[in-house]
């Protein structure tokens, strides 16, 4: 049995020349990813039967959508009624959403056939996908390597072809960065372009879904279903969504890209720095025009981040306590000592860190000093970008700084590993939209990935100018 | 402390054991010297936003400039019925979610 799942298009060729009902090829794809995921772990579980009735039902539309019959992974956040959704965590040990989420139904409405859910950090706390309570994802490239995170899962299972593509979330660079680190392509939506309605919240006022795929062409295509208003989420925006395949084709001659200075010290390694150099050169070559910007309070976004991040993380883990659904200890004598109980049993290591550190930032008497700080500091990132966008079009730095890592490398040192997400936390902060494109390869073979980030619902710049550069590649 | 300026004392345990009472959680004494140590390390990190000047700066309250609050129409519609809102619950009986004794 040979699979194509390299792309969208490959993957549809090789359906039509099977000739067989899809929810045949399904029980085929099951297997196929059940087989790879030995290795790789990608998956949280993989259920032929559920994945074969939802073929049936897809073989019963009338008009075939744009993704029709292609396999997806859906990141273990994201609620499909019915199914299992526990964001990587024992406190959501069981639980089964009484609704879709948004982008579940729109896939679906498309034809995407779900395989099922990715593995990630616990409730996306993380850039390594370790702090899963299900254990860890591995690097398809590298089985002994970290995947990245904290949608790791759903990078590894589009590197690993054991689907076409996944769906992410990014609080902070979570897709990007294991999509670089897995040398796979990754987008961020601007904030409000999709909606999150049926997505487990981390941080309200940095969460974004965002598509997993292997190029260019394909995340047009995924986003271009996932995007636009939901009236169940007040922070999606009512804008039209642009025919993002339309833009592929475009040459970059007119674009002008900017480079921050502050993207290239200290801390990069060697090998990251040629390779986005090389993709420097070869932008130039396809007639960019390349000038130096500044965003000079780029240091100050993690500080920035995992104060805001964690504050709004703790108040969304509140709802976590025993009694609507997830989760409950069996070891409590009352009300109080039960909710407790539960949470101590049910959230990991990773997760507490979070809800002291945002607890101890919202608290009375710190509350000025870091929140509101916080918030300080992130217009000034913000109102950077914005000055930086009048003279670019876009923005080029390397995704992450690094190669994926070893397993178990960074997990006793959280700051170490919240440094992991230095480039693309900014781009959250500001809401803007950002793509990691890979570019090459470090010395032991492991992915670079670059990223470009744009203005606001400039999300057709971002795909123009990836795709351009993956062309010349 | 001083409320305007972030608190370069470091974290001690009382506060990290009182901050895990506020978020309904409970440490032992090794769980809370670990957090201790950490927590005190990503704060002084944190600390560099001391360095930037924000006396003028607004506090980012919308993500973008152009969102706004968002309001509809008041029109019933469709919900969830009380079974579908109590199926994920742990414990619940005749139409209620049933918890251990308050008091």
């Amino acid at each position: 049995m040979k699979i194509t799942l390299s792309n969208i298009t490959a993957y549809k060729k090789w359906l039509n020349k099977e000739n067989k009902p899809l929810s045949l090829a399904a029980k085929d794809l099951a297997a196929h990813a059940a087989e790879i995921n030995k290795d790789v772990r990608s998956f949280i579980a993989i259920d032929p039967d559920v994945i074969t009735n939802r073929a049936l039902s897809l073989e019963k539309q009338t008009k075939r959508g744009s993704l029709w019959g292609v396999p997806v992974a859906l990141k273990d956040n994201i609620c499909i009624k019915g199914g299992l959704t526990t964001c990587g965590s024992r406190i959501l040990e069981g639980f089964r959403p009484p609704y879709n989420a948004t982008v579940a139904t729109k896939l679906q409405a498309a034809g995407a056939l779900l395989m099922g859910r990715a593995n990630m950090d616990e409730f996306a706390f993380g850039s390594s996908c370790e702090t899963s309570c299900y254990g860890p994802t591995r690097n398809p490239r590298d089985l002994s390597r970290i995947p990245g995170g904290s949608s790791g899962g759903s990078c590894a299972a589009v590197a690993a072809a054991q689907v076409v593509a996944a769906l992410g979330s990014d609080t902070g660079g979570s897709v990007r960065q294991p999509a670089s680190l897995c040398g796979v392509v990754g987008l961020k939506p601007t904030y409000g372009r999709v909606s999150r309605f049926g997505l487990v919240a981390f941080a309200s006022s940095l969460d974004q879904i965002g598509p997993v795929t292997t190029n260019v062409e394909d995340c047009a295509r995924m986003l271009e279903v996932i995007s636009g208003h939901d009236a169940k989420d007040s922070t999606s925006v009512d804008i039209n969504v642009p025919e993002y395949t339309a833009s592929l084709e475009r040459d970059i001659k007119d674009v002008t890209i900017g480079i921050p200075k502050e993207y290239f010290t200290c801390g990069i390694s060697k090998d990251v720095s040629r390779r986005v150099q090389e993709a420097i050169k070869a932008l130039k070559g396809l007639g960019a025009k390349i000038v130096d910007v500044s965003l000079p309070h780029t240091k100050y976004a993690v500080s920035c981040y995992y104060i805001i991040a964690p504050a709004e993380a703790s108040s969304n883990l509140a709802r976590y306590e025993g009694v609507h659904y997830g989760r409950r200890s069996a070891h409590a004598e009352d009300l109080i000592e039960m909710y407790i109980a539960s949470r101590n049993e049910g959230f990991g290591a990773e997760a507490k860190r979070r809800i002291l550190l945002g607890t101890y930032a919202l608290s009375s008497g710190y509350y000025d000093a870091y929140y509101l700080k916080a918030q300080k500091v992130r217009t000034k990132i913000a109102d950077d970008f914005r000055a930086v966008f009048t003279a670019c079009d876009c923005i080029l730095t390397p995704t992450s700084p690094t190669t994926a890592f070893k397993i178990g490398e960074r997990i006793d040192d959280p700051l170490k590993m919240y440094l992991s997400d230095i480039f693309t936390i900014p781009a959250n902060l500001a809401g803007l939209p950002a793509i990691s494109v890979p570019c090459g390869e470090d010395k032991s073979g492991l992915p670079v990935g670059l990223q470009f980030m744009a203005g606001p619902f400039k999300e057709e710049m971002l795909i123009r100018v990836a795709h351009a550069y993956e062309r010349s590649r | 402390m001083n409320a305007n300026n972030i608190n370069n004392n470091p974290i001690s345990t009382d506060v990290v054991k009182y901050v895990a009472e506020l978020s309904r959680l409970s440490l032992d004494e090794k769980d809370t010297i670990t957090f201790q140590h950490q927590l005190a390390r990503i704060l002084e990190y944190i600390a560099q936003l001391n360095e930037v000047d924000t006396d003028s700066t607004p506090p980012t309250t919308h993500v973008l400039p152009t969102m706004k609050d968002v309001f509809r129409e008041d029109v019933p519609g469709g919900s969830l019925s009380q079974k579908e809102a109590l199926d994920a619950a742990p414990d619940s009986v005749r139409g209620f979610f049933r918890v251990p004794r308050v008091i």
